[in-house]
């Protein structure tokens, strides 16, 4: 199948279905297709994902296509230069579809809370896709793109590849170049692929993974190429009672298709070990400190002087900073600015934020203790299933502790892997989140894999 | 005004040499096109990351070393944030808890040492231009590399305060940290003022007083500030603490904003800069390679060259000036002292005359030493060394070692021979023979006058010394 025939069915697609479910916020048909035909006009295959189609969240920037993160601040805005991950992805020979809807600035667990238009889950309408990467998942669910990049903060991969049955991987802090990406919470953003299938996952992840000279966060540890397996014998995996027997609020068909799977990888070699992640309770509060405190300084080049939207005929300074930010900036990121300002304010920092980042060491402790334990864990991505559009918007905190499972690895930096994991009773996918060691994304592949295979055969 | 004594501390930023910003590959350099020196970077662009200059470090360190500080071998780079239109992501990039050194000193020229807190390295902010049409924002200045160089309130006069400022600018020249132009800003200097009784312990309310573009113009801000501050007590009134800028014009300085509403800047950790480790090795190759600074040079003056006081300030208050006269005297030691000195009373007044740069001696010193040495011999009369110094200083079509050359020429050779001399020694004692004779009744002193009269009639040509000792031959002979 060439580029340009592979481009078109999904651009079919996009054509049938994205009015209503909206996963795209901007596609540029002629350019896909200039590209498409020019990596079919070449003789040799022009990288590892020659002709693959790809969708970018609207947070990564490529150079001249709208960015705006979801939010209205940025409407109109182009960037002038390709994020890393994308100057990556081009090189490797993809063809990419658009850029996709996200919760404005990546704060959302829905995606109806971008700044634009709500997207809806593909596999049904009624309900989200999850987020803040849902137009991204939603994307690759509808078969509008081969694959697709998001970011993850909190989940935000993770859970909205669980809600619309997919493959998604948040590598390792400092894995993959944030160059170019819109930052929320710098000490926990990393871009990752969704696909429908580990293996694909795997793909993508290999070619945008790796040290970047633009970003000084980023490391140089090698990259291990991912052995295959059938069985998982000697492989050692955890179980948190805190993702399971103690979990608050798991959905009880969750629960069931976690241990189902846990039966699954026991089936196929795997020896199961109790462990325990004391700080879990505690990751909602100090996540919610971290992200937002460095957000409310990351937010602040959003003040309608440079790029993006100015109130007009400001009489002040301060009229002019106040009004463009409370005119284009959601409820939410506005909730969430407060916040992390007000967890850094003098007289409060010390309770707040400091005490959430001794938090944050205390998660990655429980984490590094595990570890001489088991090779990787199991457990949940959301405690219940996709739910309905406007069934959890009026309630902030409920949507938050929708992220309990997700947080923790993002605040230890370590890798996690959402794997879908078959159906409720009411059809929709639900997802297990497999947890690595840092930069052992290798190993965590290689047992997704075998996990996805064990519901699905023919996900090879 | 006896009773009460100032307490000042100084804030200093010194703008650090690099070729690029602190944080980008742009080009640091004064003037140009408004923003055409900027990338995604220092415009804040959404998903744009600093990445840290590793000269810049290099500078901070050599600046922490020549002050004396411990250097940090972790230091952590913070967001100071506030809204303002020349700073484009709505914070600086600073360090705040743990800056990269600590607990330095200077020595003081009155033999006090003052203390510095601490040193830390920033990004500069861009430029506001108020204009009629509206205020526009130049960013060519954003991500400048700063030290903040923080002292102790150890200073209690408007001199100590110039006396830091002055070493401390020596330092910061002389390791190649920054080229301490006052003038352009790239050394700026903040000072807090307060005033206390003499013997009381409590410092007084603070006033930060800024806007003071050279070591002038920071003592008498002080010294206008202290006054201030005295007449407000006196008056029974609080010294309010706030912000002040000095008015050069004025000779005053001008509240600028009141401090009571203190701005929160909730500094927090940079999340996208790790913290910066430096290795001890490293570290201590930095401290062992750095060159001769300015207080051991003023101590090598003193004791080798037995320069006074004055003389080596003033030489060492340039590096570049002090780099120049060590290299020309190094083959002749024997006449440093009064090189030293014809270079700060002859050759300094002649630049301000002329308008021109301190590099132009730089050029012309060994030619300006070889001046200097047949004036000392005897060679050269005073007359014919000021016609030489004004005639090389004043042609601004070739170099100045050049065009003293051509002068030196020009003016020849003093007349020393008897044979010349004593036509006009005889004609000076026929014309002045009553002074003749009260020379000879004891009136020693006239020989000056008889030198000077015969030096006239030579056109200030003749070798003073040859020609008082041929007038003394013939008077007392």
């Amino acid at each position: 199948m060439t580029a340009t025939a592979h481009l078109q069915a999904c651009l079919a697609e996009i054509a049938a279905r994205d009015g209503r479910i909206a996963a795209f916020l901007h596609v540029d048909e002629v350019a896909a297709l200039a590209r498409a035909r020019e990596l079919d006009a070449q003789t040799q295959a022009h990288g590892p994902l020659h002709g693959l189609t790809i969708a970018v969240k609207d947070n990564i920037a490529v150079a001249g296509q709208p960015m705006t993160a979801g939010s209205r601040m940025l409407a109109g805005y182009a960037p002038p230069r390709d994020a890393t991950v994308v100057a990556r992805l081009l090189a490797a020979g993809a063809v990419l579809v658009g850029k996709t809807n996200m919760d404005e600035f990546g704060m959302g667990s829905s995606t109806e809370l971008s700044g634009f238009v709500p997207t809806r889950n593909p596999l049904d309408l009624t309900r989200v896709p999850g987020g803040s990467s849902g137009g991204s998942a939603a994307a690759v669910a509808a078969g509008m793109a081969w694959a697709a990049l998001g970011t993850d903060t909190g989940g935000s991969i993770r859970q909205p590849a669980a809600f619309c049955g997919l493959a998604g991987l948040k590598p390792t802090y400092g894995r993959v170049s944030r160059s170019g990406v819109v930052a929320y919470a710098s000490s926990l953003d990393q871009v990752g692929p969704l696909a429908r299938t580990v293996r694909d996952v795997a793909r993508v992840y290999a070619v945008i993974a790796g040290r970047d000279p633009l970003d000084a966060t980023s490391v140089d540890v090698p990259l291990e190429p991912v052995s295959w397996r059938e069985d998982l014998g000697g492989l050692r995996i955890g179980v948190a009672r805190e993702h399971l027997d103690a979990a608050d609020g798991l959905d009880r068909q969750v629960k069931a298709r976690i241990e189902q799977a846990l039966a699954e990888l026991r089936a196929r070699g795997a020896t199961l070990v109790s462990v325990s992640l004391p700080h879990t309770r505690h990751a909602i509060a100090a996540y919610y400190l971290v992200a937002t405190a460095e957000a409310s300084a990351n937010l602040s080049r959003y003040d309608g002087l440079r790029y993006g939207q100015r109130t007009a005929n400001p009489p002040t300074l301060d009229a002019l900073y106040t009004h463009s930010r409370a005119d284009a900036l959601g409820k939410e990121v506005q909730r969430r600015i407060l916040l992390g300002t007000f967890a850094l304010s003098a007289g409060f920092q010390d309770d707040f934020y400091q005490k959430a980042c001794r938090v944050r060491r205390r998660i990655a402790e429980d984490f590094s203790h595990a570890w001489q334990r088991c090779d990787v864990l199991l457990g949940p991505i959301s405690p219940v299933a996709p739910w309905k559009l406007g069934e959890k918007i009026a309630d902030p905190l409920a949507m938050y502790l929708m992220d309990a499972f997700t947080v923790a690895p993002s605040l230890a930096g370590v890798p996690a892997l959402a794997v879908p994991v078959g159906r409720d009773a009411q059809h929709l996918p639900i997802g297990a989140q497999l947890i690595g060691q840092p930069f052992a994304e290798a190993t965590l592949l290689a047992v997704g894999d075998v996990l996805q295979r064990a519901f699905t055969p023919e996900a090879a | 005004m006896s009773a009460f004594e100032a307490v000042i501390g100084l804030e200093v930023h010194a703008q650090l040499l690099t070729r690029t910003k602190i944080f980008c590959s742009c080009e640091v350099a004064i003037g140009g096109e408004p923003n055409s020196r900027t990338c995604p970077v220092c415009l804040g662009l959404p998903g744009a990351l600093p990445v840290l200059n590793a000269e810049v470090v290099h500078l901070a360190v050599r600046a922490g070393l020549g002050t004396g500080c411990t250097v940090q071998l972790t230091s952590v780079f913070a967001r100071k944030n506030y809204f303002y239109p020349d700073l484009p992501k709505g914070y600086q990039i600073t360090q705040a808890e743990l800056p990269i050194c600590l607990d330095g000193q200077l020595l003081l020229d009155d033999g006090k040492v003052a203390r510095i807190q601490r040193i830390h390295l920033e990004e500069d902010a861009g430029k506001s231009i108020h204009g009629e049409s509206g205020t526009r924002v130049d960013l060519n200045r954003a991500g400048t590399p700063l030290v903040e160089i923080v002292g102790h309130p150890d200073l209690r006069t408007p001199d100590e305060a110039v006396s830091y400022l002055r070493e401390l600018r020596g330092i910061l020249v002389t390791l190649g940290v920054c080229d301490g132009n006052m003038e352009e800003g790239s050394l700026r200097c903040d000072a807090n003022v307060s005033m206390r009784l003499v013997g009381q312990a409590a410092f007084g309310t603070r006033v930060e007083v800024k806007n003071m573009n050279s070591f002038r113009s920071v003592r008498d801000a002080i010294a206008y500030e202290m006054t201030r501050q005295v007449g407000v007590i006196a008056d029974g009134l609080a010294v309010k603490q706030e912000t002040r800028l000095w008015n050069m014009d004025l000779a005053r300085t001008e509240s600028m904003r009141s401090k009571e509403e203190a701005a929160d800047y909730r500094y927090f950790p940079d999340p996208d800069l790790p913290p910066l480790h430096l290795d001890r090795i490293w570290l201590e190759n930095q401290r062992a390679n750095l060159p001769e600074l300015p207080a051991a040079r003023k101590d090598r003056y003193a004791r080798e060259l037995s320069l006074d006081r004055n003389t080596a300030n003033w030489l060492c208050e340039e590096p570049p000036r002090a780099d120049a006269f060590d290299r020309t005297v190094a083959n002749a030691p024997e006449l440093a002292g009064s090189f030293a000195t014809f270079l700060m009373s002859q050759v300094q007044g002649q630049l301000q005359r002329h308008e021109r740069p301190w590099s132009d001696v730089a050029e012309a010193m060994p030619t300006l030493l070889r001046i200097c040495g047949k004036w000392r011999a005897g060679q050269l009369s005073n007359r014919m060394l000021a016609e030489v110094l004004q005639a090389g200083f004043g042609d601004s079509a070739r170099t100045l070692g050049a065009a003293l050359a051509l002068a030196e020429a020009e003016a020849g050779a003093v007349v020393s021979d008897d044979a010349a001399l004593e036509p006009v020694v005889d004609a000076v004692l026929g014309q002045f023979s009553n002074e003749v004779s009260k020379y000879r009744a004891g009136q020693k002193q006239l020989i000056g006058f008889f030198v000077g009269q015969a030096m006239r009639q030579l056109a200030g040509k003749a070798d003073a010394k040859a020609l008082a000792a041929l007038l003394i031959r013939k008077l007392e002979g």
